[in-house]
This record gives C-alpha cells, sequence and structure tokens, in this order.
C-alpha cells in the first residue's frame, strides 16, 4: 500500500438506530484490504464506542479512518458539551448518560475505556461548550 | 457447542439464518449493557441479552459473533432481523430468563473460559 486510504463519514446524531453504521463500513472495507481479524475487530469496536459517543453525548459528528502502512488511525471530531473531566471519563464505570441512554443499553462508563483497551495510542481533546476531537491508532 | 444445541437446551424458537445452527460457539456472554459486551473479546460467542434494538446487532457484529439469543420471549423487530440476516447472524428467542438461560448453557459446558483481553 503506498498511499494512504482514506475514507470520511458523517455522523447523524439525531437517530441512535442508525448509529453504528460508520463503523460497519470501516469493517467492510478494512475486510477487503485483507487484513487480519484482530486488527479488524480493535479497530471497528473502538471507532463503534466513539460513535455511540457521539451520538448520544454530542449530537454527531464527523469520523476519518486513515489507513497507512503501520496502522490505521480513526479521528473523531464534534461539536459536542465537552468532556469537563477526562481522567474521570476514563474510569471504568462512571459515565454521565441518562437513564434513558442506559436502557438502550449503553452509557455503562465503558465507552472510552473500550476505547482505550482496543487502541495502541489514543488522545482525547476536549474543550467544555466547544467539542471534543479524539484520534486513535491501531498499529498493523 | 453447537447452535443447535442451544436451541434445544432453551427450547428457543430461531428467528432467522435458521442455516447457521450447525455453527459452533466456545464462549458466551450475558448482558444487557453493550459496553460490557464490548470490553471483553471471545472467540465465536453468543451473546444472550433482553435488550432490544438494531444496537444488539451491531454489538455482536463488531465482536464477530454469530449467534444472539433473545432471553424472556423478547423478539427483535424486522429492521433488526434483517440487519441481522445481512451479516449472517442466527437469532434465537427463548421464553427463559436470562439467569437461568445463562445456568442451562453453562451447566451443559458452554463455560466461557476462553476470554481473552486484547
Amino acid at each position: 500500500m503506498s498511499e494512504a486510504l482514506k475514507f470520511h463519514f458523517d455522523v447523524d446524531g439525531d437517530d441512535f438506530t442508525s448509529a453504528g453504521k460508520a463503523s460497519v463500513q470501516v469493517k467492510k472495507n478494512l475486510r477487503q484490504l485483507g487484513l487480519s481479524p484482530e486488527t479488524i475487530r480493535r479497530v471497528s469496536i473502538a471507532m463503534y464506542e466513539g460513535e455511540i459517543n457521539m451520538v448520544i453525548h454530542a449530537g454527531g459528528g464527523i469520523a476519518d479512518v486513515t489507513v497507512t502502512e503501520d496502522c490505521i488511525e480513526i479521528l473523531l471530531s464534534d461539536k459536542g458539551p465537552g468532556i469537563k473531566d477526562i481522567d474521570k471519563a476514563m474510569q471504568e464505570g462512571y459515565s454521565t448518560a441518562s437513564d434513558n441512554i442506559r436502557s438502550l443499553g449503553f452509557g455503562a462508563g465503558m465507552g472510552l475505556p473500550n476505547m482505550k483497551r482496543y487502541t495502541d495510542y489514543m488522545d482525547i481533546k476536549s474543550t467544555v461548550g466547544v467539542g471534543t476531537d479524539i484520534t486513535m491508532r491501531v498499529n498493523i | 457447542m453447537k447452535i443447535s444445541t442451544i436451541k434445544d437446551l432453551l427450547d428457543a424458537k430461531v428467528i432467522c439464518c435458521e442455516e447457521g445452527l450447525s455453527r459452533h460457539v466456545y464462549s458466551a456472554c450475558g448482558s444487557d449493557m453493550m459496553s460490557d459486551v464490548l470490553a471483553y473479546v471471545k472467540d465465536q460467542a453468543v451473546l444472550l441479552t433482553g435488550l432490544v434494538n438494531s444496537q444488539v446487532i451491531r454489538t455482536a457484529e463488531m465482536m464477530d459473533m454469530n449467534c444472539i439469543v433473545f432471553v424472556r420471549s423478547k423478539m427483535p423487530t424486522a429492521e433488526m432481523i434483517e440487519l441481522a440476516k445481512e451479516n449472517g447472524m442466527i437469532i434465537l428467542s427463548t421464553e427463559k430468563r436470562m439467569y437461568e438461560a445463562c445456568g442451562l448453557l453453562y451447566s451443559n459446558g458452554l463455560v466461557g473460559n476462553r476470554v481473552k483481553n486484547v
């Protein structure tokens, strides 16, 4: 692979039912590239959690996935409320999600820890009232 | 454990992808919280859940699971069944409650000891 492959997605914030569509598409694209099932699984789970977060907390956003020879990079960007305390948000079990979100099966406080667990690098830049940018990388 | 055995043990109805009943699963996960399911990768697992929405199908797909059992007689929507069919995901529905369904599978040998952290 000489040139980096890029995929761009707009994540709709109004429709919980369709949340995860971008991750499903990325999983399909990575399968076509012949990457290992474990790498594909790690990327798609991390991105799926991120996508769900953007839908339930931030009213949607954008996702950019870049595949190079060495790694797969996922950039998630939203203009949501931002994360007040990132250290707290990284703790397993800590969540600010409403009961309504919990009734949908999310908001267990595992999203961000899962994203870190499945990736080799993760960086969160967040400003309250402005939005959140998350960069994740999975080495190939 | 063969998926057809799971169907028999749980006295479950097959909702879709019946052609996959001869496939095997080696571990199981019972939860209504999808992020808890996403926390641990298991090889060729079955998901038991009482949660009914499209994200259940997507979560199972992300985890490379190949069978979902809805407990407490829960039934997936037509949209969920379509999503499952696209991925060859076998869907079962049982009247049994979560505790009993998990207990039956566990005591019959589906012990879920192949859990691994990635």
